[in-house]
């Protein structure tokens, strides 16, 4: 779990093409600010940080505009090298809305640098001015036993900081960033050394109490480096070798993780924190699809370790709104089946005032999270979306990249912590308003008015490279097969459920024409989604079954299956296909799922049922941004195809 | 390829990334002053950038002692050779 921390584990990974794309914005810097926002919001490595550092700076000095970054200007005061900082910080610091420029001191300078009103550190203009002592940095005595010393010795310490933190703000208007310090993982006694005064480990704790107080007084912020090296481990961020190579204050490995931390609270002094979590609901804050799985289904329960895993996201969610941040919803649901868990389900710990804005529908979700945004009169800058599907978050980042989306782990265990390691909601200060600021956005779980569809959906559908496998009916596939007939609710416009043994007769059945698919793109491979029966009535296809996973709506895929469908009937001399709608508690979403696709309707019974028919010969359906793979099917009838446009491998 | 001409190939994608410079070629008998940019800071950034890639720690004492690219390009290949 260290590297997720420091690999930045909830931010997507760098493009491949990285060098290239900096280069690029050199070459056409109209909107610089944003491409490099873009880059810097991937998790970019030491070297990596370096370079768009570097292209920063070229922009800088051929007076490129910036923006919509924030011009910020930093000193950094410190007793260990900090030649690697500037370009770490400044590459970090465009993931936080900052065009960030860094002064640092000379090695070691530190309070000739404080007391003196016409050192570097004091005549440069600085917004903040950063003290990065670690523990050889301060005036630290250790006196194991002598209560009396230890006291001296802390005090001691305490009063160095205050007077290089006052020298400065005497000499400049700079906001001070007081450091605490990491302990040496050396130990004296061992655990007796927590307990006894003037142990290294003593002291260096009552510092740090002692500096977070210090930090409290105007003009001064903390920066909580003790609780960031025990989050990845005091073993792992102290490197003695590299102290004594080159008076590295931490293992360079954290660099990337240090200068997130740093920029995160240099965005919250400039007020770029976030302010609204939007929340996806199935297997986001539950497990399961409420749609298909129902209310006894899903995992939310405790003693049910998958839904202790997703409480602990929504105990996280809920004292994060207990300290301010607004929560939304936005999800791919029917409303009143999104709601139900949260009116009917004893064990959540969310319910429906908790949030702000209540988005389900079918919409896709950049829009949603517009409407949010302006429901909310919120920026979008504030916004962090949590999803655990690859498709929706990559597609928010895409149309809206002011949004941070952050990369959940495979474990929903961990959906609380990496949304905290990823550090959103950063703040410098806590006031009695920012206690109210979750009650002035109403928690009424309205809905928001959408106003379109998001532009670009199709770019973004294309650039996902789909592949869509078409493959009968066969003897490997035939448990998922089951599965997905018993199992779905919402995308089945029939919902008939078929036993295994009924299937196996199915798949063998020569008046049966069977499809079960597969859909895989450059985020991973979604599996079997979908599965058709037709049923041949003389020169017709009655479609018995038509299902398909809402993990896929949206993309095509229906569109792609009924191309499909059409080539298998004309090559059949079927005339016409034969659709039925039969409703169920669950499934509305399908209820125009014919009509959208140009069947015409042909009855309608009293129960709500209807039948449609759409005719081969004149049929006609784009094709969706996807490439077509064939499997198991007789080689003749892949050579007769010739009316398919779309390539195949 | 053998295996040091496979370690000399990923340690020359690490060196010209490290430096930005796409056209550099690395040779045994290389040092440090005879390339540009190859200062005591982008020491420390190519020593860090290895332990990474190859995914081993190197100790204070050897790199002290390394002389040129040959001498690190061996030390890699003993170290990976153990692991």
């Amino acid at each position: 779990m260290s590297s997720f921390y420091s690999e930045l584990g909830w931010l997507p990974r760098p493009p491949a093409d990285f060098n290239p794309q900096c280069r690029s914005i050199l070459d056409q810097p109209e909107d610089a600010g944003e491409q490099i926002r873009r880059l810097a919001s991937t998790a970019l490595d030491e070297n990596q940080l370096v370079r768009l550092s570097r292209t920063i700076q070229k922009l800088r000095t051929s007076n490129h505009t910036l923006a919509p970054l924030t011009p910020y200007r930093l000193a950094i005061l410190s007793n260990a090298t900090t030649d690697f900082l500037p370009a770490a910080l400044s590459g970090t610091a465009a993931r936080h809305g900052l065009a960030l420029e860094c002064i640092s001191a000379g090695y070691g300078q530190v309070m000739q640098e404080s007391l003196n009103p016409e050192s570097a550190i004091n005549t440069a203009g600085a917004n903040a001015v950063l003290i990065a002592l670690d523990w050889r940095g301060l005036p630290l005595r250790f006196s194991p036993g002598n209560a009396t010393e230890a006291d001296a010795a802390v005090n001691e310490a305490l009063r160095y900081l205050d007077a290089v933190t006052n020298g400065i703000q005497r000499n400049s208007s700079s906001i001070c960033i007081l450091q605490t310090i990491a302990a040496p993982p050396e130990r004296l006694f061992g655990s007796l050394d927590r307990a006894l005064p003037g142990t290294p480990r003593r002291v260096v704790d009552d510092v740090n109490r002692g500096i977070a107080e210090l930090a409290q007084s105007s003009g001064r912020t903390l920066l909580d480096v003790a609780g960031l090296a025990e989050t990845v481990g005091l073993a792992n961020w102290h490197s003695a070798s590299e102290w004594n190579l080159s008076k590295i204050p931490f293992a360079q490995m954290f660099l990337p993780l240090y200068a997130d931390h740093v920029c995160r609270l240099l965005g919250a002094l400039s007020g770029k924190s976030r302010r609204c979590l939007v929340l996806d609901l199935d297997n986001t804050l539950w497990g399961g699809v409420i749609g298909d799985d129902g209310l006894k289904g899903i995992h939310v329960s405790q003693g049910d370790p998958l839904g202790e895993a997703h409480l602990d996201l929504q105990r996280y969610a809920l004292s994060l709104r207990e300290r301010g941040v607004v929560l939304a919803v936005s999800s791919k649901n029917e409303d009143a089946v999104a709601r139900l868990p949260f009116r009917e389900h004893a064990d959540m710990i969310l319910r429906e005032e908790h949030f702000a804005v209540f988005q389900a529908n079918w919409t896709d979700k950049a829009a949603n999270i517009r409407a949010i945004a302006e429901e909310l009169s919120l920026g979008l800058d504030s916004f962090v979306f949590v999803d655990d599907n690859p498709f929706e978050r990559e597609l928010v980042r895409q149309a809206l990249s002011q949004v941070a989306v952050p990369e959940m782990p495979a474990d929903p265990s961990l959906y609380a912590t990496a949304l905290s390691a990823a550090g959103y909601f950063e703040a410098a200060t806590f006031s009695a308003e920012d206690l109210r600021r979750a009650s002035y956005y109403e928690g009424n779980a309205r809905r928001a008015v959408l106003q379109q569809q998001s532009g670009g959906i199709q770019e973004y559908l294309a650039s996902l490279q789909m592949e869509i496998v078409f493959q009968p009916f066969d003897e490997t596939g035939r448990a998922r097969i089951t599965q997905l007939i018993s199992k779905s609710n919402q995308f089945n416009l029939t919902t008939r459920r078929y036993t295994e043994a009924e299937v196996a007769r199915i798949e063998t059945d020569p008046d049966c024409f069977t499809l079960q698919i597969r859909l895989s793109d450059t985020l991973g491979d979604n599996g079997m989604i979908s599965v058709i029966v037709c049923r041949s009535k003389e020169d017709l296809w009655d479609i018995d079954t038509w299902l398909m996973s809402c993990r896929v709506l949206g993309r095509g895929v229906e569109q792609a299956v009924l191309r499909e469908l059409l080539q298998r009937a004309r090559e059949r001399n079927i005339r016409a296909l034969i659709g039925t709608y039969r409703p169920t508690d669950r499934n509305k979403l399908v209820e125009q799922h014919y009509s959208k696709l140009g069947f015409s309707l042909e009855s309608e019974c009293p129960d709500g049922s209807t039948t449609w028919l759409l005719d081969v010969a004149t049929a006609q359906v784009e094709a969706p941004p996807m490439t077509v793979r064939y499997v198991g099917f007789a080689a003749d009838s892949v050579s007769t195809n010739s009316i398919n446009p779309t390539s195949r491998k | 390829m053998t295996k040091e001409e496979q370690t000399l190939d990923t340690l020359t994608g690490i060196f010209r990334d490290v430096l930005d410079d796409d056209e550099l070629v690395l040779k045994r008998e290389l040092t440090a002053k005879d390339v540009d940019g190859w200062d005591s800071l982008t020491h420390i950034r190519l020593l860090v950038t290895i332990e990474r890639k190859f995914n081993i720690k190197f100790t204070l004492p050897e790199v002290r002692e390394l002389k040129n690219i040959g001498e690190l390009t061996d030390l890699i290949q003993a170290r990976t050779a153990l692991s």
